[in-house]
């Protein structure tokens, strides 16, 4: 409850300094540069009391709790860097697991381990992947947890094994894939430098600093939503804002979409769980 | 006379032959799209027929940057073929609903009403009037759009056709095919049409 009552004052903190920041953009056309340091201004003073640390918590507990059929915790689960290593992981990921012979990302990779440490159905285990404020999602809190442990550390994506190679180019294929009634794909607004989208910056996706700045954000609290999103989730409501069809949870191509969005941002450093508007 | 006839069927020759082999292609789909295919599932009024390809989207999406000459002008007359021109002849409407329907960025989107109708979103590319200081910079600014050009027929007859199809004048333009792709009715497109090519509309001011 008391958590509760943190979030909110964090939210109304936020609008108040989004407040702030409105009139100064009243002169964006005239002094653009002003704007966006008035806006870099306000997304360091978000950072000073990022909610996400209520989700990191969560997910621990989510985490070493005995959970599922068999009763278990994930604390034997590889994410990445071996049983039980969560330091580390997210900056290794996506990346190609034997005992699954995929490439999986962060969210399959929980889900796998729910599924076969936990005795979860499969369908069970990935039924929530974005919450609401009425309904937390279990993954979300663990995708929180799981990448705070590598807060800090330096992107290292490898594409060694055939099968990562293969989600790399697939995920390539994907990002130029133009379709739909308004002819969009993901390079449509992230193919090229200093592109915005009314005053939303656009990052180059292609190009490795923008890249490593947008990739090591995810995930992130979003002020306007309450919740923390998992990469699965931007990659998910970029789909909908492209007019494409729902982009399925943990589905091959979300992971090789990600398994190339991370590999162009290798070297960058981890400051996720960060938090948004 | 004889020669540049001969030069221009080479180059028709030519063109077979580097467009041919995409199309070819395209009738065995390739890996990413089966995975594509099986990675999305419909929702709504979007559906997983949105995946699938024209030739434009084809070609536009193997060549995403540069693309040779000779499928840029293919693309081009491609598209140019697709406009339909009102039928009454008039291009403009109501510049004022043309400037709602530049500020909505509503329509198509899964978790759209499809009974409501589409906005264009120019606003999210383009600057137009200078009263909306929130606007993108993917297109170029459109402000004194008809004051520049000059306020002709031919221009609004320009206008329109590219919000109908901007493909038909630039090959793989990031601007939706607003006409082509059923985004907009008529009726709108004549009220965009206005709000660039009014003297009155505040683009022009």
């Amino acid at each position: 409850m008391q958590n509760f009552k943190w979030v909110k004052f964090v939210s109304a903190m936020a609008v108040a300094t989004i407040a702030g920041v409105l009139p100064v953009s009243t002169s964006f056309a005239q002094s653009g540069d002003a704007t966006i340091r008035e806006i870099e201004k306000y997304r360091q003073a978000l950072g000073d009391g990022n909610p996400a640390e209520l989700w990191e918590a969560r997910g621990e507990d989510i985490w070493k709790q005995k959970r599922g059929p068999n009763k278990v915790s994930l604390e034997q689960c590889d994410i990445g860097m071996g049983p039980g290593k969560v330091k580390g992981a997210y900056a290794v990921l996506p990346k190609y697991f034997s005992d699954t012979d995929k490439v999986e990302d962060l969210e399959s990779r929980l889900v796998t381990c729910m599924v076969i440490l936990q005795g979860y159905k499969y369908d069970d285990a990935r039924k929530n992947p974005f919450g609401s404020p009425e309904r937390k999602s279990d993954i979300e809190a663990l995708v929180a947890y799981a990448t705070a442990a590598s807060r800090g550390m330096k992107m290292n994506v490898a594409t060694n094994h055939p099968k990562e190679k293969e989600a790399f180019e697939i995920g390539k294929k994907i990002f130029f894939h133009r379709g739909g009634p308004h002819d969009f794909g993901c390079a449509t607004c992230h193919g090229a430098d200093n592109q915005r989208i009314r005053l939303q910056d656009l990052p180059n996706l292609t190009k490795k600093e923008p890249a490593q700045r947008a990739y090591t954000s995810w995930p992130a609290y979003r002020v306007s939503q309450g919740e923390v999103r998992s990469f699965q989730w931007r990659l998910f409501d970029c789909f909908r804002q492209q007019r494409f069809p729902e982009l399925d949870f943990t589905s091959q191509g979300s992971i090789a979409l990600t398994a190339y969005l991370a590999k162009n941002a290798n070297g960058g450093v981890l400051s996720a769980p960060s938090i948004k508007r | 006379m004889k020669t540049l006839k001969f030069a221009s069927l080479a180059m028709v020759g030519m063109v077979g032959l580097i467009v041919g082999p995409a199309f070819a292609q395209s009738a065995k789909p390739s890996q990413a799209e089966i995975v594509m295919k099986a990675s999305f599932k419909e929702r709504g009024q979007a559906k997983l027929d949105r995946l699938d390809q024209d030739e434009t989207q084809r070609l536009c999406s193997q060549y995403p940057e540069k693309r040779p000459a000779d499928v840029a002008k293919k693309i081009e007359a491609m598209n140019l073929k697709s406009i339909k021109y009102p039928a009454d002849g008039k291009m403009l409407g109501d510049w004022k609903e043309g400037e709602k329907i530049a500020q909505s960025g509503v329509g198509k989107q899964f978790s759209d009403n499809p009974a409501n109708p589409n906005g264009a979103n120019c606003y999210a590319c383009h600057q137009l009037s200078k009263a909306e200081i929130s606007f993108g910079n993917i297109g170029p600014s459109l402000y004194n759009f008809g004051k520049l050009r000059g306020f002709t027929e031919a221009t609004q007859k320009y206008a329109y056709g590219k919000i109908y199809n901007a493909n038909a004048y630039l090959a793989c333009s990031n601007m939706p095919r607003f006409g082509h792709n059923g985004i907009l009715t008529e009726q709108q497109m004549k009220h965009v049409t206005a709000l660039l090519m009014d003297p009155e509309s505040p683009v022009n001011k």
